[in-house]
């Protein structure tokens, strides 16, 4: 049943993530890219990580992507005209498919002999936010506080280049 | 009980995709998405070995990643709007002016 779940969400996830990349109209990439992040939240609720998969939904498919889909509108992109293909684009295309088949092949192999201390299960409360939340605010107190610092500058930031004055010519 | 490496697997196909999306497209806000589906892809790994180990330090990290994310996203886009008011493409081929 879980397998199943695991299954759709991932088929989802990665045909989304698809169309996101070789849309040619950026709406429908956002939007694409949105559900992408609907079905990782679904994933992470597999993985017990509910806390995380709210903040996914919250902070990723909601604030993120609309200030995409915000840009977007405002400068009022069409959808473009898939140039040519070129031999470069090919190969690119061909190493991708090639580290894809690697990684599907390599991955199960390197966990199978693994000595990693691996759960299969865990507490009731993993991944709710009283966990996730002490953990924040004791252990990684100072990281926590520095992000505030990060977004303030990140802030005046978008402020200040936003404000710019062009002078053209 | 889903094993750990499908997990992997999905996050590393995610992480190719969004590679391959930097590489091929030439929109600076494809590129941009192509960014965030590359961070997510990384946020499943965290979050699939947190589980797996028993730890919760894993969802934290991701917690720091989305933030980091999120500051990308609104200063990226705040470049990308003042880019395009000096010339309007968001073609990153024609963007070349600090090339040399």
């Amino acid at each position: 049943m879980e397998i199943l779940a695991f299954y759709i969400l991932g088929v989802g996830a990665v045909v989304t993530a698809i169309v996101t990349v070789i849309h040619r109209n950026p709406v429908a990439s956002a939007l694409h890219l949105i559900l992408t992040m609907v079905f990782l939240a679904g994933i992470f609720v597999l993985l017990n990580a509910h806390f995380m998969a709210v903040i996914q939904i919250m902070v990723y498919a909601g604030a993120i992507m609309v200030l995409f889909v915000f840009v977007i509108m405002l400068l009022n992109l069409q959808g473009e005209k898939w140039p040519p293909m070129t031999w470069k684009k090919l190969l690119v295309s061909f190493i991708g498919i090639l580290l894809v088949g690697y990684c599907v092949i390599k991955i199960p192999g390197i966990f199978k002999g693994s000595i990693l201390p691996m759960a299969t299960q865990v507490t009731e409360d993993f991944g709710t936010t009283k966990v996730v939340g002490r953990r924040l605010f004791t252990d990684f107190l100072l990281p926590f506080e520095v992000t505030s610092i990060l977004l303030l500058s990140a802030i005046i930031g978008a402020v200040i280049l936003a404000k710019m004055k062009i002078n053209k010519g | 009980m889903v094993p750990l490496s499908h997990y992997l697997v999905l996050s590393a196909i995610l992480f190719t995709i969004g590679m391959m999306g930097v590489i091929i497209r030439r929109n600076a806000i494809i590129i941009f998405m192509s960014i965030e589906l590359m961070l997510n892809g990384v946020n499943l790994t965290f979050i699939a070995f947190s589980r797996f180990l028993n730890n919760i330090d894993g969802h934290i990290f991701a917690f720091m990643v989305m933030t980091v994310a999120a500051a990308e996203a609104a200063v990226g886009l705040a470049i990308i709007i003042s880019v395009f008011r000096n010339k309007p493409t968001v073609n990153v081929d024609e963007i070349n002016l600090m090339k040399w």
